[in-house]
């Protein structure tokens, strides 16, 4: 589904290589997490794979079912199936969340040719899907994100990803600002997105969030690189010791 | 103190122009409005309240033609349950015009006074505008006065079943404008006054409104769009005890606009909002020009200015809080903000706070940015092309302004109104 080779970034305004030769294959319905430390090129992978300005690619590429992200833009990204569920999700005051749903989900129907979905359809599809994230009614008519606390905005994340149905989901550190509660409800809302067509890549430091969402295969992410890769076990290594044995080892 | 020679001849120019119009009961208003004219001498280059918009083309004595714009869509309140009261060029439209009469308010035409002598508009007429000229002069107002012929006169005696719609149809390429409305609420009563279109060429409108205690207007207006219309209109209100003002304006498109409004608070515990949200591109040219005086106890007054501007637009703001000896407990706000969409457009501000009172909550702001590029990519991210995004931005940043109508039904059909030009235009 995913297939990430070779792949170089450097931050445009400034020469200072980020990324340096990432190689990652995501299958569908397979759940990948990377971990890695600080500065390790996390966020920046998954900010160049949704299109983020300020990066350069200077090598490599990154297909979607065999179609090249790296030359689309954003919204072309977005209509073919990624989503990133954003670290820090952006407050757009004046912009209701509702309107903000709709018009994306319209705006990627339109762009796959399919029919737009009418208001009441859509009012009772985002109802729906909501309620089972506990998203109240009021949540859904404020500003986008505006008065949010961590916790609501990590779950109205996952509510865009409902709604959108993308059949890539990035998750960048979604676990950060949560408390257990939140997590768990963060986590059966993405657990109950899990399908055989659907692929996820979860971006976290921590294990405890790979309790709730169960990843088929860990990276270790170092120095813009995938250092290291292996099963679940994997992550509890990194919970248990730190980094510092698995760098080790690898140099 | 004589005028400078130039200012005198433009001023003369301008005057020997027009006629004014004679008998009634507004006549001595008419004259001593000419008189003010003649001794301030109409606004130049020169002048501190003319410094960010050039005024020439307003005082010229031949307007600058202006093609009438063919829209292609229905004008603006269309859908509304109202009580229309059509202009066309500046002179009033009987037939387009609905039957002016509606239970709670009575409506006449401003010409129909030059065959009285007793008419409660004479206590008005002129009367607030002179007050206005205070301590800022602004001749352009006392040109109206004198020389208005058209306009109507609004006595709200109870709370009318649905709005008053001032529609201003453009006609001619070359027509110039001069409209003069007085609206008088009662105490206790309550109004709703639309007005939309372009009116004219250039289009020189006063509207002066007196709010007895407890009484309550709401004025949303929408100026036309043509493209190369120009408009200069001042609004003067004086607030009584309790009584409660609600201004909004939308401006899209129209090559020059100053919009003034000077609000004056004489009653205790009254509350007005002036706000405005605009949108222009090239080389339109908007000025929102505030005077709001806090000459009494615990009133509230409150400005929402929105500008969004492109390729080389221009926006302007002077607004003014003048918190009068005595005026304790006022709450003054005051904010002016821009979207800059590129390197070329600007916004000038000159906001203003004179306080004289010790125990006021006054604050302004005033900033001028770029569209929030973390938000358009959030945007895009989940799918929403960059125009379209950009669109939603744009309206977001223009709500605050829009959100100061009280009607969420006329708040609605703004930004729908607004939704639809954005894109259109992309």
């Amino acid at each position: 589904m995913l297939e990430i080779k070779n792949l170089h970034v450097k931050l445009e305004e400034e020469d200072k290589q980020i990324l340096k030769g990432v190689n990652l294959t995501v299958e569908a319905g397979k759940v990948h997490a990377i971990m890695g430390p600080n500065g390790s090129g996390k966020s920046t992978l998954s900010y160049v794979l949704s299109g983020k300005d300020g990066y350069e690619v200077t090598e490599g590429s990154a297909t979607l079912d065999g179609e090249e992200l790296l030359d689309l833009e954003p919204e072309e990204r977005a209509a073919l199936g990624m989503f990133l569920a954003f670290q820090y999700p952006v407050e757009i005051p004046g912009v209701g969340n509702m309107t903000f749903l709709r018009t994306a989900v319209n705006a990627q129907r339109k762009a796959r040719d399919e029919e737009e979905l009418s208001a009441s359809d859509f009012l009772k599809v985002v109802r729906e899907k909501a309620k089972t994230l506990q998203i109240d009614a009021e949540m859904l008519k404020r500003p986008v994100n505006v008065g949010f606390s961590g916790g609501e905005k990590k779950r109205n994340e996952i509510l865009q990803m409902a709604m959108l149905e993308p059949k890539m989901c990035i998750l960048d550190e979604t676990d950060s600002g949560l408390d257990v509660d939140a997590m768990k409800l963060v986590a059966d809302g993405v657990n109950a997105l899990r399908d055989e067509g659907r692929g996820f890549l979860v971006i976290t430091h921590y294990q405890r969030l790979l309790d709730h969402i169960k990843p088929d295969v860990v990276h270790i992410m170092a120095a813009g690189r995938i250092v290291k890769t292996g099963g679940p076990e994997l992550a509890l290594e990194v919970e248990n010791n730190g980094y510092a044995n698995i760098l080790a080892e690898v140099e | 103190m004589a005028l400078p020679e130039l200012k005198q001849s433009t001023t003369a120019a301008r005057l020997a122009a027009l006629s004014l119009p004679e008998g009634g009961c507004l006549e001595v208003a008419r004259r001593a409005a000419l008189s003010r004219v003649q001794s301030m001498g109409l606004p130049d280059r020169r002048d501190e309240y003319w410094k960010y918009t050039r005024p020439d083309t307003l005082t010229a004595v031949e307007a600058p033609r202006a093609a009438v714009l063919e829209a292609g869509e229905a004008p603006m309140f269309a859908e509304f349950d109202r009580l229309k009261v059509v202009f066309v060029d500046g002179v009033f439209d009987a037939e387009a015009s609905d039957d002016l009469a509606l239970e709670g308010v009575t409506i006449e035409r401003l010409s129909d006074l030059r065959s009285k002598d007793i008419h409660w508009a004479k206590d008005l007429y002129g009367v607030l505008e002179a007050r206005g000229q205070s301590p800022v002069e602004r001749p352009l107002a006392a040109l109206n006065t004198a020389f208005a012929e058209d306009g109507v006169v609004i006595h709200v005696t109870g709370s009318p079943s649905k709005p008053i719609n001032l529609i201003y149809v453009h006609d001619s390429d070359s027509s110039d404008a001069i409209l003069h409305h007085v609206v008088k609420v009662d105490s206790g009563a309550e109004a709703t006054i639309l007005e939309n279109g372009p009116a004219a060429s250039r289009f020189n409108k006063a509207m002066e409104i007196d709010i007895a205690d407890g009484g309550t207007l709401h004025l949303v207006r929408a100026q036309g769009r043509d493209h190369e219309r120009r408009a200069a209109t001042h609004l003067f209100a004086r607030l009584g005890s309790e009584s409660v003002f609600k201004s909004f304006t939308l401006t899209v498109n129209g090559v020059l606009t100053r919009n003034e409004a000077i609000v004056e608070f004489t009653g205790d515990d009254a509350v007005a909002h002036v706000a405005g949200a605009c949108v222009g591109d090239g080389d339109f040219h908007h000025d929102d020009t505030v005077f709001i005086t806090h000459d009494a106890v615990n009133c509230e007054s409150r400005q929402v200015f929105k500008k969004v501007l492109r390729n080389g637009a221009t926006g302007v703001f002077q607004g003014k809080i003048l918190v009068k000896p005595g005026a304790q407990k006022t709450d003054g706000y005051q904010i002016s903000q821009s979207l800059l969409l590129d390197d070329d457009s600007q916004f000038l501000a000159k906001p203003e706070l004179e306080i004289y009172a010790d125990d006021v909550a006054c604050s302004h702001g005033s900033t001028s940015g770029a569209i929030d590029e973390d938000g358009l990519f959030y945007l895009r991210s989940r799918g929403v092309p960059e125009g379209e995004a950009t669109d939603l931005m744009t309206l977001a940043f223009l709500a605050e302004a829009v959100q100061e109508i009280d009607s969420d039904e006329i708040a609605a059909e703004v930004n729908e109104r607004l939704h639809g030009w954005l894109s259109r235009r992309r």
